[in-house]
């Protein structure tokens, strides 16, 4: 006769137990209670479905058919009541079922805050999918959750409402988050990545009360805080269910009391799950729980196992972080730590080690050598040969000495520092040794680390180990104090991210500070501008003065004004509207410019609109003198009159400033065109330069004459005026790009190498790509600026005047 | 005693931005912030005589454009330990109300 088998809970535990027991060809009557109107499916999927990536039908483990096909007699919906021990009866409302083996698999029970207003509607935990349900209907666009419990779970469901549009802010009675499997460090790279997507995190914050008169409306903390809550989930923990097994008088300490074999104080009785206490331990993870549904499938069967508990490992379901936790990573005598910090990949790895074991290894941020390191644990295997280079994982094991530097120490010279420009150690080496002794250097020489920077740490290391004592990193910097980002990092993740204005930067990049500060918010803009030219609309209040009023300040509070003039060539007409403007408005003097340009200094701000509605008039525009952005081309007057002149480059300079005026660009921009190798228009000092000769141009960048004084470089030699334009242009939009805000020409080439600046420009399919983006962007941008500033003059003078006033 | 009057509408002043009011004994600086709060403070730096005003405003602080001392629009205090003097403001229906007392205490003076 078949053994009679009843089930109590369909979870996750019990659902594999089932599967073990008739994949081994168990013969038995099941019955299967479930308090939920369900039956199994993957409750760690849950967090897909509450962020959207799946549905709950993708995450059902067994459906109607399949307990069809092995005889299960499903009561789902249907709580049992009440176990007989005596007579081998399990109670529902409905009636009893006999049984010969009972499995108590009722898991557990979210542990439910006691603080006054946790009944309210609105308030749910996340344990099953009609919590799930609550939580998706609740996180529209615009609504407001709270989520108490900053541990796996708590944090999973903050993501997956985030991901739903929610306003989500998560409460943690701890001082770090996941405190259980993080240590503060890593804990400290989750939040600050949580909250670069948009989640609020509050630690060491205890509920006082949820607030609310017919249902949630905010969460009360200790220390006063209020937080608008349109509902608010409680996911500070799991308690072991164990109503029916306490009412059945089996042994229960903080679980249901269970041997190896998973059998309770009962020896009809078995339990397995959330719910058992085994060797004074309880489980949540599902790894052991699985483990058990084989040990009691096994047992069930008539056949030896044993459950013996094993080390577990964490890994967040929140797309996109990257942790991993496992073993035993407290602080304690005897133990010692091996830490790695990558702050700008924000990467983060320590190991644990006793004496000559690895107990337990915590990772944020690249987690690639996990398992590996899990591996260890488990094995519990000497490490001692290992140790030096143990942190750097699988990939470098084999080299034993005394210096973390070791790793790349042993690497042979042809090994690959570099992937994107697959520059060997050692053409590194070589480099260091012929004199290149900064990471700048070292990158113009060699290209190591110039593109995705991802090797930077390593190149330092070969150059710590060349150099020696000579050696003092070269530490990027964050942007400004508002961020931990460097100027890169921020460039690339506005890309990558999708972020079109400067409140989502800070939001989703994790700004420290309200509305960053003077130095990151004019180099936010710029990015956008440069980046989203369609999207993202100027942000004239993230200006510099300059900017904004498209004039230059000087030292007094009054502005210079300097009307554009092509390639320096102006006519009486011009001249005779300068010449009425500065009588007209009192110009207190006029200069020439270095850049062939006319400057009246010492204008009224207030009379700046005025001054530009004439020059308008005119037929002037803006210089852009104060921009960083295309300021002036200098010209000489080449073939048009001069006896030496190849080529019109008084023409050719004035095509180039139409071409390019209007363009913002991450610093002034100046360019020089001469006419022949004299170089009288001084090209050759100039960021960009075109030098004409005979047999057409030759176009050099990266001079500098301030600060620096540099010569320009080679860059393409264009056999015509057409050519010339496009490479100008592409290598302008290449600069727009790639360059970091405030850094000048001459500095970014050195950074990148002038090298892959030519690569760009010899492939003419991405030249033109290059240009063409740049000509998008001139379509919305180049546009003198007055034409729309000059008609509303008011704005530019004080909005009310008190000194009548004070005569009175 | 205050004495609030009506200097201009709200929106007269752009967000993260800042216009003049003239008095006979310079301008004051009326600042509204990203999230709508207005200050008042003189609009002349004290270290060089940068137009506080021009400087790009930031939460609840001023970068002066000339050299970049950060002043906290709610106390008139510099990280660098400038300190301009501040007015009372607020808005009132959409419209900019500044404490004009220190007027009357200027012409009783």
């Amino acid at each position: 006769m078949k053994q009679k088998l009843v089930v109590i809970g369909a979870g996750m535990a019990s659902g594999r137990m089932l599967e073990h027991l008739f994949d081994n060809g168990g013969d038995f009557d099941v019955t299967l209670f479930n308090a939920e109107p369900r039956g199994n499916y993957n409750r760690l999927m849950l967090s897909p479905v509450l962020s959207g990536e799946k549905t709950y039908d993708q995450i059902v483990t067994h459906d109607a058919d399949w307990y069809a096909s092995h005889g299960v007699d499903c009561r789902f919906g249907e709580p049992v009541v009440r176990i007989d021990r005596t007579k081998r009866i399990v109670y529902s409302n409905a009636g009893g079922v006999p049984y010969d083996a009972l499995v108590i698999a009722t898991g557990s029970a979210p542990f439910i805050v006691p603080v006054p207003g946790k009944d309210l509607p609105g308030v749910c935990a996340y344990r099953d999918l009609e919590d799930t349900n609550k939580m998706i209907a609740a996180s529209g666009p615009g609504a407001k959750a709270v989520v108490i419990g900053g541990g796996l779970l708590g944090l999973e469901a903050a993501a997956g409402m985030t991901a739903r549009g929610a306003e989500v802010t998560v409460i943690h009675l701890m001082g770090h988050l996941m405190e259980r499997q993080l240590d503060p460090a890593a804990g400290y790279l989750l939040q600050r990545d949580l909250e670069s997507r948009g989640i609020r995190i509050h630690c060491k914050g205890a509920t006082k009360a949820i607030l609310g008169k017919d249902r949630v409306e905010a969460v009360l903390l200790d220390d006063g805080t209020v937080y608008p809550a349109d509902l608010v989930c409680m996911a500070v923990g799991i308690r072991p269910e164990v109503r029916l097994a306490n009412d059945a008088h089996l042994d229960v300490g903080r679980g249901i009391t269970v041997d190896d074999q998973l059998r309770t104080s009962d020896l009809a009785i078995f339990a397995l799950g959330e719910c058992i206490e085994h060797d004074k331990q309880l489980f949540g993870l599902v790894a052991p729980l699985y483990d058990q549904a084989r040990v009691l499938a096994e047992t069930l069967l008539g056949r030896e196992a044993a459950f013996k508990p094993v080390q577990t490992a964490t890994k967040l379901k929140v797309t996109g972080v990257d942790l991993f936790s496992a073993g035993d990573f407290a602080d304690g005598p005897g133990r010692e730590d091996i830490v790695f910090r990558d702050p700008g990949r924000g990467v983060y790895k320590r190991l644990i080690l006793e004496g000559e074991r690895l107990l337990g290894a915590v990772m944020y941020g690249d987690t690639a050598d996990g398992s590996w390191f899990f591996d260890l644990i488990k094995q519990g295997r000497d490490v001692t040969d290992l140790r030096e280079t143990l942190i750097f994982g699988p990939a470098f094991q084999g080299g034993a000495s005394a210096n973390p530097l070791a790793a790349v120490a042993a690497l042979p010279p042809e090994a690959e520092i570099c992937g994107c420009n697959g520059v060997c150690k050692g053409k590194i080496v070589t480099a260091i040794e012929g004199g290149a002794t900064t990471l700048d250097a070292v990158r113009s020489l060699t290209k190591a680390s110039a593109s995705c920077g991802t090797c930077t740490g390593l190149v330092e290391q070969v150059m710590a180990l060349t150099l020696g004592d000579g050696f003092t990193a070269n530490a990027n910097p964050p942007m400004c104090k508002c961020t931990d980002h460097t100027h890169e990092d921020v460039r690339r993740l506005i890309k990558s991210m999708g972020l079109k204005s400067i409140p989502a930067v800070m939001q989703d990049l994790g700004w420290k500070t309200v509305g960053g500060c003077a130095s990151c918010r004019p180099a936010l803009n710029y990015y956008l501008i440069s980046d989203w030219p369609t999207d993202y609309v100027d942000d004239r209040q993230s200006r510099f003065v300059n900017e904004r009023n498209h004039a230059n300040i000087q030292k007094d509070g009054t502005y210079s004004v300097v009307p554009r003039m092509w390639g320096g060539v102006t006519n009486p007409a011009e001249l005779r509207a300068i010449a009425d403007a500065a009588d007209k408005y009192n110009v207190p003097m006029i200069k020439v410019t270095g850049g062939q340009r006319i400057d009246l200094l010492g204008v009224r701000k207030e009379d700046l609109p005025a001054i530009w509605l004439d020059f308008n008039a005119a037929g002037m525009v803006s210089g852009h003198a104060y921009a960083k952005g295309l300021r002036t081309v200098k010209t000489c007057v080449g073939t048009e009159f001069c006896r030496f002149g190849t080529q019109d480059s008084t023409g050719l300079g004035i095509k180039l400033e139409k071409l390019l005026w209007g363009s913002w660009t991450p610093a002034k921009v100046k360019l020089g065109v001469s006419g022949c190798p004299r170089n009288c228009a001084e090209a050759t000092c100039k960021d960009i330069g075109v030098v004409c000769v005979d047999s057409g141009y030759e176009i050099s960048v990266a001079g500098a004459a301030g600060m620096d004084v540099r010569e320009t470089e080679f860059l393409y030699k264009a056999t015509s005026e057409a050519e010339v334009m496009e490479v100008i242009a592409a290598f302008t939009q290449l600069y727009r790009e790639n360059a970091r805000y405030l850094h000048r020409i001459y500095k970014w080439v050195a950074k990148v190498g002038l090298e892959w600046c030519r690569a760009q420009m010899d492939d003419p399919a991405n030249r033109r790509a290059l240009y063409d983006r740049f000509m998008l962007s001139q379509s919305i941008y180049q546009t003198d600026p007055w034409a729309e500033l000059a008609v509303t003059p008011a704005d530019w003078a004080p909005i009310a005047d008190l000194t009548l006033r004070a005569a009175e | 005693m205050s004495q609030f009057i009506d200097i201009a509408a709200l929106d007269d002043i752009p967000r993260q931005g800042a216009r003049l009011v003239k008095t006979q004994s310079g301008c004051i600086a009326v600042f509204r912030t990203a999230d709508d709060q207005v200050f008042a403070i003189d609009d002349r730096c004290p270290h060089k005589g940068g137009p506080l005003s021009e400087g790009i405003v930031h939460g609840t602080a001023v970068t002066c454009p000339l050299h970049a001392a950060v002043f906290d629009l709610n106390t008139g205090q510099s990280t660098d330990d400038w300190h301009v003097k501040t007015y009372a403001v607020r808005v009132d229906g959409g419209r900019v109300m500044l404490d004009a007392a220190f007027l009357a205490r200027r012409s009783a003076a």
